[in-house]
């Protein structure tokens, strides 16, 4: 509900351990990591708002989300008999999430 | 220009009134302009309704028509990546004589000074302004200059007057535009104004390829206006997109000629830089400010020429349709549609 | 820009379409979704999404906009401080315009009150550090998405022993309004789209206790417009299939159980109020939070002695109409006409994210105006 904008860690200067330097496009912020809940490394990519980093963007989830979305399409290709097969999107999302 | 007549009620002035949008637009149109008598003024050049353009036309006769104009700078910090309060004031009233179709002739500058401020800073504007009229081929005739008490003005506010004879080709005018007309756009958008906003240092942000776009753009309507010679009707209307952007310059247009500016979404160009720092913020690209970049309505069997002669940045972004009337839109990828509305006091960044 | 343009992908917008289409189209149904979250509300418009989805679909804007929600007794009390000698107010972009009783901070910052716009707390601290013989007051608002931020910038500025800092605490707690939303009557829904970003705090059990006792269906949803309609795919699903639960469609940003270090940081620093108050809404219980006793040096309501009062709102705004999902921002007859986004009436008109904005900017016009159904741009041959 606010505005929080994926950037990918850019630069984390040794001797400020909280901040890290993000780019978003091309344009970098100074970004305060104290928020999250795991250590982040360089060429991680994190949501930032307000000036901090929230958690950090999962490359993989995201890959896994658009293969899913890509594949929605192949099915519907095809003329069906039989009720479409739901299988992998409720099994990933409810099985205590990601 | 409406036929409603605009009142203007508020009781003070505050900064949206500066920012170019819709409350600019209401203190022109609903104070300003009624007391000058603009509208008068106007209707005898050019028989039709007011539209407030960027030059006033005043003809002589055979002599010709000159173009007019007149713009203040009050740009905070006062120099920036790209250039400086004096390549601003020099670069933006040639420009509004530019896309009036007038050949810059001459220029005179004001300054208002605050007491205190280094002579050098001042060196370094005069001469910048100096050599940005030199480039242009644009003589500075004269001038006028003020000292007010610390503080009351940042450093210094320029304001610059320009004279131009009208083009015998150009034929402007928001009532030529018609329907199926191109809108073209000379370059990327918004670089000038987020250029400034990071070099004020409020924001914390940095990026190393981005420059103000400012610039004078006489030289590029007048190929322009070669290129298009076979028809003196088809480029129609032009508007640097100062103040509010593109999208208040478009919605100026769709308001005076009644139609709809229909825009592409993707066809927008906007450096990535820009758009970073937009999606960032919390900004719309088409509200913010260019100092080097002006939209031309064409006519469509012309366009592709029109892009080839205002370089490899140009791009046609949208058209012009019937409806919705006087109002500009903008198609999404997928076929959505969105309004985009004239900008409303000043870019706020969205946090929440 | 990658995690934005991969998301805002034309064709798997399209197939989503297609795919939501194939599911209501013949139901004789329509699927009423609430995107609870304000950012929801905004992306729709920006992108067009209504266009995009099939007319069964109807999606109902909800409260989820930190400053359409706030009443305007606190507004004015937050105002009252800027008045007191020597204080520097700080605030979010979207506040500024927001009117009260002395007219919009903006207003107030052109008659010469010290009122500036930071983009994080953290500024706020920094303001303070410069100007050691200021008080500087941070004008808090958000939901969980944004009381972690203002947790640790508290929690700094007691490490660095600051004297001169506070903050006007206003923020506010996603589940109870819409528990109350639910308990409402005359709402007829039938599923939410989940706000992503408070979820990637709080986590997804915070919703459990829609489906488990209320039946209905929520997907946490992320704010490009590809998860935007993906989240309501999985949503019609649901509803199709006779399901109900909560479903995380934002994996790639939140985890079940949301930010541990996040949610420390808010226990250390907040405690739930009683109650507060919500425009539109009423006093809600344990919707909102305060500040602890241990850091009650860094509250501007117990430094200050801040005294809310009573405030008159124009009868015929139907802001809490609008924040209900009951009507839509045209249905109130303030709307256009006396309340724009220039002068606006109630916040909802102000935010960027509140519904009667969202409405105005991007849709009103295209409401009011029949665009022929063969509109269409010309393919572009040139460049």
């Amino acid at each position: 509900m606010c505005l929080a904008i994926p950037g990918k860690i850019v630069a984390m200067p040794e001797q400020e351990l909280s901040f890290a330097l993000v780019e978003v496009g091309g344009v970098r912020r100074k970004v305060i990591l104290d928020m999250l809940p795991e250590p982040a490394h360089l060429g991680n990519w994190v949501l930032v708002h307000v000036g901090f980093a929230m958690n950090i963007v999962s490359e993989k989830e995201a890959e896994e989300q658009l293969e899913l979305l890509r594949a929605l399409g192949e099915f519907l290709d095809e003329p069906l008999d039989e009720p479409l097969e739901e299988p992998r999107e409720e099994e990933v999302a409810t099985a205590g999430g990601v | 220009m409406s036929t409603n007549p605009v009142k203007f009620y508020d009781s003070s002035i505050q900064m949206a009134h500066g920012a170019g949008g819709k409350a600019s637009r209401r203190l022109v149109e609903g104070l300003i302009a009624p007391l000058f008598g603009l509208a008068e003024i106007s209707g005898e050049m050019s028989g039709q309704a007011m539209t407030l353009n960027d030059a006033a036309y005043l003809p002589l006769g055979s002599a010709g028509t000159l173009a007019f104009t007149t713009d203040s700078f009050v740009v905070k910090p006062l120099r920036f990546a790209g250039g400086s309060i004096g390549d601003l004031a020099v670069n933006g009233t040639i420009n509004d004589l530019a896309v009036s179709g007038a050949k810059p002739l001459a220029l005179v500058s004001s300054f208002i000074l605050e007491a205190g401020l280094s002579s050098e800073v001042l060196e370094i504007e005069v001469r910048t302004m100096a050599e940005a009229a030199k480039r242009a081929g644009v003589r500075i005739v004269g001038g006028d200059t003020k000292v007010v008490e610390h503080g009351s003005a940042d450093g210094m506010f320029i304001t610059t007057a320009g004279i131009g004879l009208v083009d015998t080709r150009a034929h402007l005018g928001a009532q030529n535009v018609r329907v199926g007309d191109k809108v073209i756009v000379s370059g990327p958008l918004g670089d000038h104004g987020i250029t400034v906003l990071l070099a004020r240092g409020d924001v914390d942000l940095e990026t190393d390829d981005l420059r103000s776009d400012t610039r004078p753009l006489w030289h590029l309507v007048n190929a322009l206006l070669t290129a298009l010679e076979g028809s003196t009707e088809a480029l129609r209307w032009m508007r640097d997109p100062t103040r509010g952007g593109a999208a208040s310059a478009l919605n100026e247009l769709a308001n005076d000629c009644g139609l709809c500016v229909a825009l592409q979404d993707e066809k927008i160009p906007v450096r990535e830089s820009v758009r970073g720092a937009c999606e960032l913020l919390g900004l719309d690209p088409l509200t913010i400010a260019c100092e080097g970049q002006f939209i031309a309505i064409v006519a469509p069997e012309y366009a592709e020429r029109a892009c080839e002669v205002l370089g490899k940045e140009a791009v046609v972004m949208g058209e012009i349709t019937q409806t919705p009337a006087k109002t500009v839109i903008s198609k999404t990828q997928y076929g959505g549609t969105r309004v985009i509305d004239m900008l409303t006091g000043d870019p706020l960044p969205r946090i929440c | 820009m990658k995690f934005i343009s991969e998301f805002r992908d034309s064709v798997l917008i399209q197939k989503t379409a297609d795919e939501i289409r194939r599911l209501t189209s013949g139901t004789g149904r329509t699927f009423r979704i609430m995107e609870v979250c304000g950012g929801h509300t905004h992306a729709i418009y920006r992108f067009g999404l209504k266009d995009v989805l099939p007319k069964e679909i109807e999606m109902i804007h909800g409260p989820g906009c930190p400053v359409c929600v706030l009443p305007e007794a606190r507004i004015d009390a937050g105002l009252e401080l800027v008045r007191h000698e020597g204080v520097i107010m700080t605030m979010f972009g979207d506040m500024m315009r927001v009117p009260g009783k002395y007219g919009t901070p903006l207003d107030m910052k052109a008659k010469g009150a010290d009122i500036r716009m930071v983009y994080s707390p953290m500024d706020a601290l920094t303001i303070a550090q410069k100007n050691p013989d200021k008080h500087v007051v941070f004008f808090a608002i958000g939901f969980e998405t944004t009381a972690p931020a203002t947790a640790l910038s508290l929690i700094m500025a007691k490490k660095q022993h600051l004297t001169n800092f506070s903050i006007f605490c206003n923020h506010i707690i996603i589940a109870p309004p819409l528990r109350a939303l639910l308990d409402f009557p005359d709402l007829r829904l039938d599923g939410f789209i989940g706000p992503g970003h408070v979820s990637t705090i709080i986590g997804c059990k915070p919703y459990e206790f829609i489906s488990a006792e209320y039946g209905k269906p929520v997907v946490v949803s992320g704010f490009e417009p590809l998860d935007l309609m993906q989240s309501i795919m999985m949503c019609v699903r649901q509803l199709i299939e006779g399901r109900c639960e909560v479903e995380n469609q934002y994996g790639r940003a939140v985890l079940w159980d949301g930010n541990s270090r996040a949610l420390a940081a808010l226990e250390e620093v907040f405690d739930e109020r009683n109650s507060f108050e919500w425009r539109g809404l009423g006093f809600i219980p344990h919707s909102g939070w305060k500040i602890r006793d241990e850091y009650a040096e860094f509250d501007a309501e117990k430094r200050f002695s801040v005294i809310e009062t009573s405030v008159e709102i124009n009868s015929e705004a139907a802001c809490g109409d609008v924040l209900r999902g009951l009507k839509k921002p045209h249905d109130c007859p303030l709307f256009g006409t006396v309340c724009t986004p220039e002068n606006p009436v109630g916040a909802l008109m102000v935010s960027s994210e509140g519904a009667c904005s969202a409405y105005h900017q991007y849709g009103q016009r295209l409401h009011e105006i029949e665009i022929p159904s063969n509109f269409k741009l010309q393919e572009e041959t040139v460049v």
